[in-house]
């Protein structure tokens, strides 16, 4: 029971890292981007061949499967990120395809559907932080979050994220304002691509074998569903949503229901709760009352005339 | 590549381009009138798919001469078609129609959260394992020249093509259909010249889900019956929708079209493994939004202050 309490903790930190990342690309810029799931399996990839084939040690994988998520971020962000609201939901969707199409059939550098197996724990101070040691790992998992959450708390309260939440309000308003709009975009993606490189590495030495199927589009949206059902726009609502998404997914598995309840049931639920918060809270537990994203369609029409 | 290879790649091509152009105009019209993408529509297929399966067997329990399995396969995709239908304005009515004027978020989430409903509620109710329509007739293929090509793929192009032309008829000539494009055009205006917005958006959604419902059972046929079976069919539909211009009726047909030749043909001339078709199709989706994010048939949008 304990063990599982750990084990989904660190489940909940990891997911906290990837949806910070997209907070930072939908919650902050105002960028609809469905291809985190991409990034986490960029960055568990390349965590998982600098170590297993290239020999590399944790840390400097770490840092180099990061730099390469977030140069993934940036060649995708360069060509897409002229697009707006629905058509970049759809292109980042179809990078996420791509990613995960070519991972499953490049065989002999990501081998394929079978995945990539043994990749060793890290070390730290000579100490080796295996996965059996849940609450080792927790702690170590932690740390990371704990870090993260401050770094991108200063940097959106810094005059960088205000220009960011600009961009979110009014990207022309914004642009006529002197902010250099593209760029800032790029750099935002470019921070939730890191930040998913780093939950990829953290998936990838806990679990020591990956697969293609994990880094798929439902991934994806269960990150955006973690972030909206959070509140858009703030980091602790990211982590919350993050929880919240993580708990109900194994809650019966927690309590021991698993056998009474089928998953199917599990997965309506979270439907459900999806469906009723946009119904009835559409700026999330912790949002405030007004985010729009993009504006209404038929508002804007109004206006316009 | 010889000649009569070519021209059978075209055909298979064709074939399956044709599906995509009937699920892609559920998108397209959805799309063209409330501006929002039903992430819902290839559950929606799914669900009709079965309704059909299971009227399909009752039928043909009692009586299986060939040409009462016809009948039979003809009136299931009847009714899958109605119980599509009726799916579709239901959703409507209970998730999209209350988030109307909502920022546009909401209701790309809700139709996420339906759709995770409806494949969960498939797979309790009707089992995970594939299952398979008969043949309603003798499958074997004729050869034109060298081509072949089976009657299958005949009732494809018979079925889609009429229905293609009916839909175009219904849509330019008749009363509906006019008020149909006025609601595209301008909700508000709409509304104050007397037409009724709401059965508008309720037949759109009819239409489109049972265009969608015929377009599976014909599927199922050669491919299988499974609760997910909507997903991949439902993206590869939205492509081909937003390469042909998304809310424009013929464009979903030429993108259909073309995106099934392209994608049958490209691994081939390519030289590439089949489990890259997906990928090409979502190659080709960047691409088009790249150099023409409003389709090969859509209007430029214009953004005004």
């Amino acid at each position: 029971m304990i063990d599982l309490i750990f084990l989904l903790l660190i489940y909940i930190c990891i997911y906290s890292l990837l949806s910070m990342g997209l907070n930072m690309i939908t919650g902050y810029t105002g960028l609809l981007s469905l291809c985190q799931a991409a990034f986490f399996g960029i960055g568990a990839y390349a965590t998982a061949i600098l170590t297993v084939y290239a020999g590399w040690g944790f840390w400097t994988a770490l840092i180099m499967s990061c730099l390469i998520t977030s140069a993934f971020g940036f060649l995708i962000g360069l060509p897409v990120l002229r697009l707006k609201g629905d058509y970049l939901a759809i292109a980042t969707l179809g990078f996420g395809e791509i990613v995960r199409n070519v991972i499953l059939n490049w065989d002999s550098f990501t081998r394929g559907s079978k995945g990539i197996n043994g990749i060793p724990f890290p070390v730290i101070f000579g100490i080796e932080i295996k996965s059996s040691n849940l609450y080792l790992f927790f702690a170590f998992v932690f740390i990371f979050v704990v870090i993260f959450y401050f770094i991108l708390n200063r940097i959106v309260h810094s005059r960088f994220g205000r220009a960011l939440e600009a961009i979110r309000e009014d990207e022309i308003a914004a642009s006529s304002m002197g902010i250099n709009v593209t760029k800032y975009k790029l750099i935002s993606f470019c921070i939730g691509a890191f930040l998913g490189g780093v939950a990829g590495s953290l998936w990838a030495v806990f679990f020591t074998s990956i697969a293609p199927d994990t880094f798929n589009l439902m991934l994806s949206i269960q990150i955006l569903c973690m972030i909206v059902l959070g509140g858009l726009g703030n980091n602790l609502a990211a982590i919350v949503g993050a929880f919240i998404v993580v708990t109900a997914a194994e809650l019966p598995k927690l309590l021991g229901f698993s056998s009474i309840i089928p998953p199917e049931l599990n997965q309506i639920l979270f439907g459900l709760i999806l469906v009723l918060a946009m119904l009835y809270r559409t700026q999330g537990i912790m949002g405030k009352k007004r985010f729009i994203a993009e504006g209404n369609p038929n508002k804007e029409r109004a206006v316009e005339r | 590549m010889s000649l009569t290879d070519f021209f059978q790649h075209l055909i298979n091509g064709f074939s399956t381009g044709c599906i995509y152009a009937l699920i892609a105009l559920g998108y397209t019209m959805v799309y063209g009138i409330l501006k929002f993408i039903n992430f819902a529509h290839g559950e929606i297929l799914m669900m009709g798919t079965y309704g059909g399966f299971y009227v399909y067997y009752f039928l043909i329990s009692k009586n299986s001469s060939p040409s009462y399995m016809l009948f039979s396969f003809f009136i299931a995709m009847v009714v899958g078609a109605f119980i599509s239908a009726f799916l579709g304005v239901f959703i409507e009515r209970i998730a999209y129609r209350p988030l109307r004027r909502a920022p546009r978020l909401s209701p790309l989430l809700t139709a996420i959260g339906v759709s995770i409903i409806l494949m969960n509620v498939a797979s309790l109710l009707f089992g995970t394992q594939p299952r398979r329509f008969n043949y309603p007739f003798d499958n074997n293929p004729f050869s034109i020249l060298g081509v072949n090509i089976t009657p299958h793929q005949m009732l494809i192009f018979f079925v889609s093509l009429c229905l293609m032309f009916f839909l175009k008829m219904f849509v330019d000539k008749t009363r509906s259909g006019k008020a149909m494009r006025a609601t595209s055009e301008n909700m508000d205006a709409a509304s104050l010249m007397g037409i009724n917005v709401d059965f508008i958006i309720s037949l759109t959604f009819a239409i489109g889900s049972a265009l969608a419902a015929i377009a599976g059972i014909l599927t199922a046929l050669e491919y299988k019956l499974y609760p997910t079976m909507g997903t991949m069919a439902g993206i590869k539909a939205f492509i081909a929708a937003v390469i042909g211009g998304i809310g424009n009726i013929g464009g979903a047909m030429l993108g259909g079209i073309l995106l099934g030749v392209l994608e049958t043909l490209g691994p081939v001339i390519l030289g590439i493994p089949q489990g890259l078709k997906d990928t090409i199709a979502f190659l080709l989706l960047i691409v088009v939004l790249l150099f023409k994010p409003s389709g090969i048939l859509g209007k430029k949008e214009k953004t005004k202050v």
